[in-house]
């Protein structure tokens, strides 16, 4: 058991890794399954000295309604700020820096939540604080900076602190 | 029903070439760099992403194959857009910005961005 821990440190990296040549591949055959998997053995045992932690993922069907919700913002997101960019004159236009302070802890939740912003209406994630415990976000156009940053807390940090923690 | 799809295919190319055009055009007429780097990230994604469902839907519907090549494609885009875009936000806050110019940043001292010796000097 204690080898098999050695030798395969993530088994779902694994997965995914052999997952996505069979997609490379674009097409079926054992052949491509079989040289995914030596690739999803070799890979995760060869970068393993640069994540020794693994995230924990509690509630995996948490995460397909995240998708789910992350993509049909993404197309709003676009609309929202295509309008602003055709319609809204720059001096009516109010650029903001807001902070959204963290209750995620793990690194892997604040990266996906800092890639959700930058991909979501109308922010964008620039940097963390020195600590790991704030997240600054710019705004392309915002009135009214705190509702954003509740926004951000209620529809998609409350959702990965589910998945995550 | 082969109409259909070829009409289908059309409003996605369309779709797709005018958020490309919107993209382009807010990095010409947004005036400050941060607000310039909204344009190409959010626009874009559905600029590629409507590219990319016509494609597929193309080669689905009238090629003898089904392809997943845009799949991964909107897979390693949506990974990779964001940390582009947050390089470049790092870039600026370094060179434009001073640990006094920037909000505060709550319970602790700056932005890892400022974390530097040549900050801390100033």
């Amino acid at each position: 058991m204690k080898l098999l821990r050695r030798l395969v440190p993530h088994p779902l990296l694994t997965l995914l890794l052999t997952g996505t040549w069979l997609l490379l591949v674009n097409g079926w055959s054992l052949n491509s399954l079989v040289f995914g998997f030596m690739l999803g053995i070799l890979i995760p045992f060869v970068t393993q000295p640069y994540w020794p932690d693994r995230p924990r993922i509690s509630r995996p069907f948490k995460a397909i309604e995240y998708v789910l919700v992350v993509l049909w913002d993404i197309v709003q997101a676009n609309i929202v700020v295509a309008r602003i960019v055709l319609f809204k004159p720059n001096s009516e236009r109010r650029p903001n820096w807001i902070t959204i302070p963290l209750d995620l802890k793990t690194p892997e939740a604040i990266t996906t939540l800092a890639g959700t912003i930058t991909m979501t209406p109308g922010t964008l994630s620039a940097d963390v604080s020195d600590e790991g415990h704030c997240l600054l976000v710019h705004c392309l156009d915002a009135p009214d900076p705190e509702a954003v940053r509740d926004e951000i807390k209620q529809r998609y940090e409350r959702r990965l602190m589910e998945i995550f923690e | 029903m082969e109409s259909l799809f070829e009409f289908l295919v059309a409003a996605f190319l369309v779709i797709a070439g005018i958020f490309g055009i919107v993209g382009s055009y807010g990095l010409i007429k947004l005036n400050d760099p941060m607000s310039r780097l909204h344009a190409p990230t959010k626009a874009t994604t559905l600029g590629v992403g409507g590219v990319l469902l016509a494609s597929l839907l193309n080669a689905a519907a009238f090629g003898k194959y089904f392809s997943v090549h845009e799949l991964m494609i909107t897979l390693f885009l949506f990974l990779t857009a964001p940390i582009t875009a947050n390089f470049i936000a790092k870039v600026h806050i370094h060179r434009q910005e001073t640990r006094e110019s920037m909000p505060s940043a709550g319970e602790d001292h700056h932005w890892a961005t400022h974390d530097t010796p040549e900050d801390e000097e100033q």
